[in-house]
Parts: C-alpha cells; structure tokens; sequence
C-alpha cells in the first residue's frame, strides 16, 4: 500500500505540469502488467495465425452440432480451401498447415490461459483492476468527450500517458473479463475430450458448430480491439507508449513537453 | 528502493526454484500415471503434453456425448480416402467374406478373426458426433464390438498400455492408449444408422474413438497390435499422424 503512495504523488505532481525532469521515476505499468502484456501479445498472435491456417482447411460456419459440406453454412468466408472436399470456386487447393497450426494453436493457448491467470490474479491481489481499471466517476463523466476525442483521433493529453481515460478502462475489461473467457470456452466446447467430461460447456452454447462459429466471432471482435489499440498507440504517440509498455518509464522531459506542446506537424 | 529490488530479486529467485523443482516433479508423477504422450518430444512436445496430460486427468472414464435418435445427420459427410487398391477392390467384390481382423502383439492367445466372427460377438452401439479437425461434424449411430471385448478375448497381457491398429492402407497406422481402447463407447464398428458399415464411412470395418478427432477413427482396420512401448513403432511418436506432423492426441 505504501509503496502507491510516492506514486500517485508524483503523478499528480507531474500531471499539474511540473515540465521539470525529476530524478526518481515511477513506472507507469507494473513488471507484471508488462511481461504479461507481451507473453499475450506473443501468443495472441501465434494463435490467430495458426486459427487462420485451420479456418482455411474448412473455411464455412454453421449453428447447431452439425455441420458439413452436405450442409448449409450461414457464413461462408468464400477463401480457398487447404482441403478439395470443400467446394470454394477456387480452382486450386492449398497446401494443408493443420498439424503444425493445431500444435501451435494449443500450445499458445496454454501460454495465453497460463499468462491470463497470472494476469487476472495478481491485478485482483495488488489491486490493479480497482484502481487502474474500473472507470472513475470522472471517466464516465468525460465518457462523451473521450468518444469525441476518439473519433477525431485526437492527440491525448500528458495526464493520459499516466492514467487510463474512461473508453480504454471500459475495452480493456470487455477483452479480459469478456472476450478472453468467451474465447477459452469456445475453444473448449470444439474438445471432443474436454466436452465428455463438461457436456454442458457445450450444450449451453447451443452445439459443437456454433461453439466454432463463436470462437470466430469473438476472434473477429479481438482483432477489431488490437487494430484499434495499435491505431490508438500511434495517435498518442508510438515511442512513448511502447517505452511505457517496454521499460515502465514515461518520458517526461522531451514527452510531455512535446505532447503539450501545439502540434506544427499538421 | 535498493531494498526493494533485493527484495524482489529474493522472492524471484524463490518462485524459480519453487517453479523448476514443481515442473521436475509434475514430471516425474505424470510419467508414473501415463501422462505423457508418445510425441512429447520437439519444439511442440510442452503443449502436447499439457493438453493429453489436463485431458486424461478429467476425461479418463467420461463418456463421449450421445444424442438422441432425431439428431442423426440426415446428410453424413464421408471424407475422401486415396484409392483403396487392389487388395481392397478383390475384398470389396467378394463382400468382404475375406475380410480378416488380426489382433497380435502382448496377448495370451493371438488370434485372427473373420469379419463373419466379428459380426457374431456382442455389440454395442451408440449415436455420437464424428469431428474432422478440418472442422466439420456429423452425428449417427454407431454398432460394433467394444474394443474391450476383443482385448478380453485374445487375453491382453496386464502390461499392454497402447493399441496399435492398422487400416488395409499400408502407409498408416495410428495407436490409442488404454483409456481410450478399454472406453466403452470405443467400437471395432461395422454398423452404422442400421445398416451394414458403408465403404465411404470405413466399411467393412472401422474403430471409432468418439472422444478423439475424426483421423482417430481409422477406415478399413485389418490388424490390432497390443504393445507396452510405443518406441517400437515407426518413429516412436505414436502413430503415422506427428510423423506427417499431426498429433499423436487428437481429444482436442
């Protein structure tokens, strides 16, 4: 607890815009926050690339327990296949990627869940989700003003190179409390083996193929998340954001001044 | 903040050790409770054996879904196989009368059986979901030996801990473990939806897993081989699927 203190001190010393370099820095994400945050993009990554490869071996999706090429899908991406049984248009197959994706596939998910746990426990423990993530009345307040900034790609303020504004709180819990289960379950519910010992797992999302045709739809909506978080990385500023996120620093000197400073660039 | 730091680097130093002597450990345990798969070695062995070793702690005696008769898909997807051959074509034409199913290996009375015998031992049947892990499924009833049952008859030796079986296809193999071949829902099957086996779907003879992946569940099986060591078979990953780099376990 007392270790916040200086912390949060400084911060707002800084934030009430003293430009001047002070000597002891705090960090603004903890080690943890970000050895895990690379550990899930490292995997994030893996993991779409190998569930790209498999989508492509059967790229069509269907609700229910069935479904097949006898059957009638409700989406059909209409991308060449890895497999000639599946009618695309194509007129040619790809070359199949299933076992190295598959092996990839399940062992970054088991980095993700590892990381995600560690992740979820210690932000409840050292009260990260409390004081950094759940909005503030003044985040929702602002929640208007944050949207317009948002869509006008506005530079963000140096008080938010420290702090989280209302939107970010609100994306960043719907990914880790929302998403990233939905995903895990997902997932799950496709075990033939996982889902003899949980049948309901898979029963209470209504079927084995709609479980698929959900892991790709929560798949879609993470992607739409990491596109705009790295658009959002660039607006407020690529080199300061990947130092915060890299070494914990901020750099206050050069940074805010140049944040604060009017921009001349455009 | 020196203290701090050392603080730190004390504790981190503690979780490593706690963390290299709990893997040491969760090794030596999971190697003594079969939890290790044939293919745990390479760059993708620490997946695999987290998912076959998480999957056998909770799945060892669980049974596969079954579905009521009304889900039977009304359009069952056969995959593709390559051509059959020869060998295949003059059993096909003669209506498989000479289909033979050879169980050798770790058993007290090896024995060779005909697909006539086959079809006079007790069956059971169950209606479950087949799953390619291209992604597509189908349900429908399945009728055939319990796998068990056969291991029982040709008197498998306590030791056995994998069955190797082999379609009429000389350039495949693929091997269950004893959860898997002693699992009542696991069938040397040659009815299905009340009809004789199919040749698309596996016809004469097919073994269904149904709590594995559909390339589990190998068409036109001729011989079972009972053993206690999968180092003896081909590269010793377990089955022809990791030597084309597929996974030995396909529950997921």
């Amino acid at each position: 607890m007392n270790a916040t203190l200086p912390i949060a001190a400084s911060a707002t010393a800084r934030a009430s815009g003293s430009a001047s370099s002070i000597v002891v820095e705090p960090k603004r994400h903890a080690a943890l926050v970000r050895v895990t945050h690379w550990l899930i993009t490292l995997a994030f990554f893996a993991l779409l690339l190998s569930g790209s490869e498999i989508v492509l071996s059967h790229p069509r999706f269907y609700w229910g327990e069935t479904g097949n090429v006898n059957m009638k899908p409700w989406l059909n991406l209409h991308l060449p296949s890895s497999r000639d049984t599946v009618p695309t248009g194509y007129g040619y197959v790809l070359p199949d990627q299933n076992g190295w994706s598959r092996y990839l596939h399940f062992q970054a998910a088991w980095v993700a869940v590892g990381t995600g746990l560690l992740y979820v426990i210690w932000g409840f423990f050292a009260g990260h989700f409390r004081r950094n993530l759940a909005p503030t009345r003044s985040n929702i307040n602002e929640i208007g003003l944050s949207i317009f900034q948002h869509l006008r790609f506005a530079r963000p303020s140096a008080e938010e190179a420290w702090s989280y504004n209302g939107l970010q709180r609100i994306s960043y819990l719907v990914v880790i409390f929302i998403l990233f289960p939905l995903m895990i379950w997902t997932g799950l519910a496709m075990s033939y083996g996982f889902v003899s010992a949980f049948p309901l797992s898979v029963r209470l999302l209504g079927g084995h193929q709609t479980a698929r045709s959900l892991h790709f739809v929560v798949t879609i909506l993470l992607v739409l998340f990491v596109v705009v978080h790295i658009v959002m990385i660039f607006v407020a500023g690529f080199r300061g954001r990947m130092r915060a996120m890299i070494t914990g620093r901020v750099d206050i000197g050069s940074g805010s001044a140049r944040r604060t400073a009017p921009s001349t660039s455009r | 903040m020196n203290q701090i730091s050392r603080r730190r680097l004390i504790t981190t130093g503690i979780a490593a050790a706690a963390g290299v002597s709990g893997v040491a450990l969760a090794a030596t345990l999971a190697r003594r409770h079969g939890l290790i798969p044939p293919d745990s070695s390479g760059i993708w062995g620490a997946g695999e054996t987290l998912t076959y070793a998480a999957q056998r702690l909770l799945t060892r005696h669980s049974l596969a879904r079954e579905f009521s008769r009304s889900e039977i898909s009304e359009k069952p997807f056969a995959n593709e196989v390559a051509p059959l051959g020869d060998e295949f074509n003059r059993l096909h034409a003669a209506n498989f009368v000479d289909w033979r199913l050879t169980v050798d290996g770790m058993a007290a009375r090896p024995t060779t059986f005909s697909l006539a015998e086959i079809r006079t031992f007790p069956t059971n049947s169950n209606i479950t979901m087949i799953g390619c892990e291209e992604g597509w499924s189908y349900i429908a009833e399945w009728e055939g030996v319990p796998l068990s049952y056969i291991l029982e008859r040709v008197g498998a030796l306590p030791q056995v801990r994998y069955v190797v079986y082999r379609p009429i296809q000389t350039d495949w193999w693929e091997s269950i473990d004893m959860a898997d071949a002693l699992h009542p829902q696991t069938l040397v099957t040659h009815r299905m939806n009340g009809s004789d086996l199919p040749v698309p779907f596996g016809g004469p003879m097919r073994l269904r897993v149904p709590r594995q992946l559909g390339y589990k569940s190998v068409k036109y099986i001729t011989s079972l081989t009972l053993t206690d060591d999968m180092k003896k078979f081909g590269k010793g990953l377990g089955s022809a699927s990791p030597e084309g780099g597929y996974a030995w376990y396909a529950g997921i």
